[in-house]
């Protein structure tokens, strides 16, 4: 081979940086550095057209690959609910309490299902569906309309006390306040504590007693057990929707509660409903 | 001192071409061998069989992403069981500082896949072009036919290298006789067809054409080398207080004949007798070429040998050269060996006390707890069973507190959860606290969940707490 002439280092200009006595060479690139360069700056000028990049004064040129990251997760999206389509034509065949038999569509619905009440029920029962005051803890054993696959879907549907449903839930507990005196209310706030087995002066709830029989018992029953046909709470449990204190107790009876839940029928799918009531089911209050 | 620039600097500086002469000796035996075995690992691994029954993949080494598993031979590893990965690759890490500490660059010069490849890339220019003149007689050559041909079958010959390495590569992530099928009858996924073009254009461009530009500019390892070697690391060094002064035979002192075999062999286009430098890999191929010139012309040899920087001193001093036993066995390699066998060891004992039986509990935390309507205080748990058999195993779930209590499945009457093969399932468990219980009533009670295989003794608990109303 022919004899390398060979450069020292001395005969290489420098960058002019000097630091502590350092100075930067400024040695040419190897070639295969320089090419891989220049083929990065012809990539970029393909990427350009190809892909989003200029910026304007509305957006950016959109490429001719018409790409967006917008439309990336839409097509993501659509992927799913294209592989998603089989099970959930499956899941709207079948009745709400055959569900649990199959574990593929048992796990669907629970996932989705949670997905769903995340995004529309959470705000009032809370992520974990704790619920809070005034607005019931679905994984308790107590239910006002009813704990079963078919009312809670029938709930969920319709709502509770909406006028924009037909079909909803609806009862109305008067305003006592207008129709007793406070003495006469103060005696059955006492019979409530009474029959709650809490701490109350026995000779108002025995008052109490017979005023119950004859303003409340309708809706709330002669045990004061509560009626699900009404939506009238079991009122001898250690469930309160609005608290079981003597004072929470006594603006209950004197202004009522008027508790409204919206209707979802329409504005998430049937399918959407079908998970979301299991999901609610087996969160550990279902019936 | 700046030179004062007058023209404007060139560009690029074009590698010089380098013409490996072909050599023989103890090295080059030793190169040969380990090729055909690190060569042999590569591209039979994924051929080997390992029966782990119907339900698994019978393939002994296999990245399965799809489905999260990793098996080796005997061995399964989860995803959660990723440590035994991490474990490896600091194995890996501290061997290297080993070895780097020890034998210097012995990794680049002997085990290096760069290494192996160009190496093979090498024999086949070789094999096609002929020795180091004819291949420099033939770049010099205007092209011709015979050139064509002979660069033609060349390429050919490495893009078929190129390709079987993309391949095997690729085997190792999915069936392998399978994939092959599919590859070859167009029916596999775009991303197998993908990666063996990515690999096949690497190992052709990388093998065929960069070579040792690859060490020299794109590898990071020299320069974490340079920091890691000490005086007492073995290189690959020159004697020149031997060889020196350099010249023609039966004119000089030194025993340098300025014969430039070690030179010519050289991979990486170096000077071995310019002193330890960034480009060499101790390959000791020079050390093989210089040797042999020595016996030709009746001098010692290890003119060029494996030496350590601290022996110069003595051997210029006339001692004779220190054994390469004294450079390895030195107090920062037994240290780094005894990290990396600590690690090694603690390994092998994690893989034979794990459990082919995992649980995991996650108590609900929103809300703590529910009241039920006769005051019970009732907990959620997410408990999460793994299964890492071939075959569907059932379980039954029991608990252990203070107060005895209450414990039930959801979605079932049972206790007894089924698990299927190589699977894991999520099992929403309830605990239930009469009022009058402490625990009802305490912020946080102790449980332990235990977890019993229905038809063997094999069992496992695990910990978690009782979340009470916390007067």
């Amino acid at each position: 081979m022919s004899k390398k002439i060979k450069l020292n280092d001395e005969d290489y200009p420098t960058t002019g940086h000097v630091w502590d006595g350092i100075r930067e060479y400024d040695k040419p690139m190897p070639r295969w550095w320089l090419y891989t360069f220049y083929l990065c700056i012809v990539f970029s000028i393909g990427y350009m057209i190809a892909y989003p990049a200029i910026p304007l004064l509305n957006g950016a040129t959109p490429g001719l690959l018409k790409y967006s990251t917008r439309g990336e997760v839409q097509q993501h999206i659509d992927k799913v609910n294209a592989q998603n389509a089989e099970i959930e034509a499956k899941l709207l065949a079948t009745p709400l309490e055959s569900i649990g038999a199959d574990v593929d569509l048992a796990r669907f619905a629970t996932a989705g299902g949670g997905a769903v009440f995340l995004t529309y029920c959470a705000q009032c029962h809370g992520a974990g569906a704790q619920g809070a005051k005034g607005y019931p803890n679905l994984q308790d054993d107590q239910w006002l309309w009813g704990g079963d696959l078919e009312a809670i879907a029938t709930t969920i549907r319709h709502g509770i006390r909406n006028d924009t449903d037909e079909d909803t839930r609806f009862s109305q507990m008067p305003k006592f306040g207008e129709i007793l005196e406070s003495e006469e209310i103060n005696s059955l706030a006492n019979y409530v504590l009474k029959v709650s087995n809490q701490e109350h002066d026995a000779s108002l709830a025995a008052t109490g007693n017979a005023l119950f029989a004859d303003n409340c018992a309708a809706c709330h029953g002669e045990t004061a057990t509560g009626d699900r046909e009404q939506g009238a709470p079991d009122l001898t449990d250690a469930i309160w929707l609005y608290g079981g204190d003597l004072e929470t107790i006594t603006q209950t009876i004197t202004n009522s509660r008027f508790g409204v839940m919206p209707a979802w029928q329409g504005r998430i799918t049937d399918a959407q409903i079908k998970q979301v009531t299991f999901y609610v089911h087996q969160l550990g209050g279902g019936e | 001192m700046t030179t004062q620039q007058t023209e404007p600097p060139k560009l690029f500086e074009a590698g010089e071409p380098v013409f490996p002469q072909r050599v023989s000796g103890w090295f080059r035996r030793l190169k040969w061998w380990l090729m055909g075995f690190t060569l042999s690992i590569y591209y039979i691994t994924p051929w080997i069989r390992w029966d782990r029954g119907a339900n698994l993949p019978d393939q002994a080494v296999l990245i399965d992403l799809a489905n999260a598993r990793f098996y080796f031979f005997w061995i399964e590893i989860w995803p959660h069981e990723f440590y035994f990965v991490v474990g490896l690759l600091i194995m890996a890490g501290i061997g290297l500082f080993l070895f780097t500490s020890a034998l210097g660059r012995v990794w680049c010069g002997y085990a290096c896949p760069q290494t192996v490849w160009t190496d093979l890339f090498i024999l086949v220019e070789r094999w096609v072009e002929g020795d180091r003149n004819e291949r420099i007689r033939l770049l010099r050559a205007k092209w011709s036919f015979r050139k064509a041909r002979l660069r033609l079958t060349k390429w050919f010959l490495w893009l078929l290298i190129g390709i079987a390495t993309g391949g095997a590569w690729v085997f190792y992530f999915a069936d392998a006789p399978t994939l092959l099928r599919d590859l070859m009858t167009g029916q596999a996924a775009f991303i197998a067809y993908g990666t063996i073009a990515v690999m096949t254009a690497t190992t052709f461009i990388f093998g065929g054409f960069l070579r040792e530009q690859v060490c020299t500019y794109m590898c990071p390892w020299p320069r974490i080398q340079a920091a890691m070697m000490d005086e007492y690391s073995l290189t690959v060094a020159y004697r020149d207080w031997r060889g020196e002064p350099r010249g023609k035979l039966g004119k000089t002192e030194g025993d340098c004949i300025d014969c430039m075999a070690c030179v010519n062999v050289c991979p990486q286009g170096i000077d071995i007798r310019d002193g330890q430098q960034v480009g060499c890999i101790t390959c000791a191929l020079c050390i093989d070429a210089c040797d042999n010139m020595m016996e030709k012309i009746g001098r010692p040899r290890g003119l060029i040998d494996y030496c350590a920087i601290s022996d110069e001193p003595l051997e210029r001093a006339g001692n004779p050269p220190k054994s390469i036993w004294s450079h390895i066995m030195r107090l920062r390699n037994f240290i780094y060996f005894g990290l990396w066998s600590l690690i090694g060891v603690g390994l092998v004992v994690a893989l034979f006390i794990r459990s082919d039986l995992g649980a995991t509990v996650k108590p609900d935390r929103n809300p703590r707890f529910v009241t039920l309507s006769d005051g019970t205080i009732r907990n959620a748990y997410d408990l999460k069973l793994s299964n890492q058999t071939g075959e569907a195993r059932v379980f039954h779930i029991s608990i252990k507190t203070e107060d005895s209590l209450r414990v039930d499945l959801e979605g079932t009457d049972e206790l007894n959860v089924s698990v299927p093969a190589n699977g894991s399932i999520h099992q929403r468990v309830y605990i239930f606290a009469k009022p009058e219980y402490a625990a009802a009533n305490a912020n946080t009670s102790p449980v332990r969940f235990w977890v019993d295989e229905r038809d063997s003794d094999v069992r496992t608990y695990v910990d978690t707490v009782f979340a009470g109303k916390g007067k």
